[in-house]
């Protein structure tokens, strides 16, 4: 295997414009996420978190009447350009804020994404649902029901399934959109513990609202404001006394408005 | 707190009871109208069953119209029937879903999509007289079709088909989003989430449309009339596959119309028995489309 330079870029965004009709939410950012990095990022609601995400994975097509301009790469590769968006979206493991149990069984669930990517062998299937139940930290609880439905699961639970769905693509990159919203402190602490393991086969997008959760996890933290990114350091930067930004000081202390 | 202030907050005041007693009359009344409904079906059930008693039974449904229509059975009208909703469903049904998972799933909101929208509603509005007129020139005519069973189911699933359509649409409509957008973030295509997820938990929606428009073109006479159904054709009692679909066909509702209002000297309890036959084949059909309805929404799952 090569050996992966220390700062290699993963993803690279320029210029990045995205409206909702003629709303203008996010006003042309730049910023890279250099591979195997968490990369925070935060940012009072409506800020465009979740818009930014979504145009990453290209999921922002399925809403009508966006317009998106500058570019995203990944992998050195525009999005925009990909032939088959399927398997970039693949290379993207995706956590909605809301957890998602499809009305599907617990198994299917998991299985879904292998088997559109056209896995068939039972066994093979079987191995990811179990190996992305245990990362997700569910699959103690789960393991004896595999076959009753995925929506009967409690809100926490549902939402231990969204993160396991989301890695049974193996993808090269996780986004976490607000993803311990329905969790208890505890078992959010547990997926913490996993994604510090993931981080280093991945690259991982955490969008939080606990400013605390960027700084116990986060490599850097960006901070977006309003459609524009106001700071992007370190994490020890951002969360220091002095970021170069006072309205990231603010924000972070909980002051801003 | 002691309990007088209790009393003095929760105790009834004038103003209360007044609520009370709108409340009481408003209930009263609705549930009064409500209850209303009951009352026309049951009239209309009991006195034709009444009426019809006296040829009431299997033999009547199996039997051929003898002596000039004035006695015997309804078989071939009973059949004819059976034949032109169940070919004309064989049409509108896949139509009607794959259009509807179209509009609601693949379309994007441009003006072509949006004339769809619009014929579809229209379509829906359309008397049908104008149907069978439509299904005359269209079918018998210019098809080639001639006056045929064919032409008659066709005329029937053009009429049925935007309201299978809009029943669809709704069906897949109350399927949430957020469904969705879970399995494309995964890398599923549109077709994928549809198959995996959209289409099961519609189904018993999609499926109820479709059986209520059963109903609806069993109890239709001026398109069939038109364009494939007569007064008279001679079959063997019982037979099941009477008819070939390039022939014409005797159905319920024309012959209801026929014996009570052409033929003289018709036995006084047949039409009503023939009414009684239609009524229980639609009021059947609907019970079957509640229970599945009810068996599938015993099973939905979220
Ligand atoms: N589907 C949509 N149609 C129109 N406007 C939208 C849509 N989704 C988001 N927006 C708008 O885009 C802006 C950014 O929304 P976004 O969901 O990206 O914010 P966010 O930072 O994720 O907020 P939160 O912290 O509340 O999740 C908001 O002003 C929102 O109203
Ligand atoms: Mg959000």
């Amino acid at each position: 295997m090569v050996n992966v330079p220390a700062i290699e870029k993963h993803i690279e965004v320029t210029g990045l414009r995205l409206s909702y009709g003629m709303k203008e939410v996010l006003h042309g950012i730049s910023f890279d996420i250099r591979r195997h990095e968490i990369l925070g990022v935060i940012g009072p609601a409506q800020s465009g978190k979740t818009s930014l995400l979504r145009c990453i994975n290209r999921t922002i097509e399925f809403t009508p009447g966006t317009h998106v301009s500058g570019t995203i790469t990944v992998d050195g590769e525009d999005v925009r350009k990909v032939r088959d968006v399927y398997a970039l979206r693949r290379k993207i493991g995706m956590v909605a804020p809301l957890p998602v149990g499809l009305p599907l069984s617990i198994r299917e669930n998991v299985a879904l994404a292998p088997r559109s990517a056209g896995l068939t062998r039972k066994g093979d299937l079987d191995a990811i649902v179990e190996q992305c139940l245990r990362q997700a930290a569910l699959w103690d609880e789960v393991k004896d029901r595999l076959d009753s439905l995925g929506t009967k699961l409690s809100g926490g639970q549902q939402q231990r399934l969204t993160i396991a769905r989301a890695l049974s693509h193996q993808p090269e990159i996780l986004c976490l959109d607000e993803f311990s919203i329905a969790i208890d402190p505890v078992t959010t602490m547990r997926i913490e513990e996993v994604l510090k393991e993931l981080r280093h086969h991945m690259t991982i997008i955490l969008v939080t609202n606990l400013t605390q959760q960027a700084r116990r996890l986060a490599d850097r933290t960006m901070f977006l404001w309003k459609g524009e990114i106001v700071e992007l350091d370190t994490t020890d930067v951002i969360f220091s006394a002095k970021p170069t930004d006072p309205r990231t000081r603010d924000y972070v202390e909980g002051v801003f408005g | 707190m002691n309990a007088s202030t209790g009393h003095a907050m929760f105790g009834e005041t004038p103003p209360v009871r007044r609520k009370l007693r709108q409340e009481a009359l408003a209930q009263w009344v609705f549930g009064a109208m409500a209850a209303a409904m009951i009352v026309p079906l049951l009239l209309i059930v009991g006195y034709l069953v009444v009426r019809a008693a006296p040829s009431l039974n299997l033999e009547f449904l199996l039997e051929v119209p003898k002596r000039g229509m004035t006695e015997g059975g309804i078989w071939p009208a009973f059949v004819g029937t059976l034949y032109l909703v169940f070919l004309s469903l064989a049409f509108s049904a896949p139509i009607g879903i794959l259009a509807a998972v179209y509009l609601n799933e693949y379309a994007r909101d441009n003006w072509f999509n949006r004339v769809i929208n619009l014929a579809v509603i229209n379509l829906a509005g359309v008397p049908s007289i104008v149907h069978a007129l439509f299904g005359l020139g269209a079918f018998v005519y210019a098809a080639r079709f001639g006056y045929s069973i064919i032409s008659a189911s066709l005329t029937l699933a053009i009429m049925t088909l935007p309201v299978i359509i809009a029943a669809t649409r709704e069906a897949l409509a109350s399927v949430p989003r957020s469904f969705r957008e879970a399995c494309w973030n995964v890398g599923a295509t549109r077709w994928q989430t549809i198959w995996a997820v959209v289409l099961p938990n519609s189904i018993s929606g999609i499926l109820t449309g479709i059986i209520l428009e059963v109903s609806r073109a069993a109890g239709e006479t001026a398109p069939v009339m038109f364009t494939g159904v007569v007064f008279f054709k001679a079959v063997e009692r019982g037979d099941l596959f009477p008819y070939y679909l390039n022939e014409q066909c005797m159905a319920l509702s024309m012959h209801l119309y026929t014996i009570s209002t052409q033929v003289p000297g018709v036995k006084e309890s047949i039409p009503f028995a023939t009414a009684i036959v239609l009524l229980a084949l639609v009021l059947m059909v609907n019970a079957a489309a509640i229970s599945l309805r009810v068996y599938l929404r015993s099973r939905k799952k979220w």
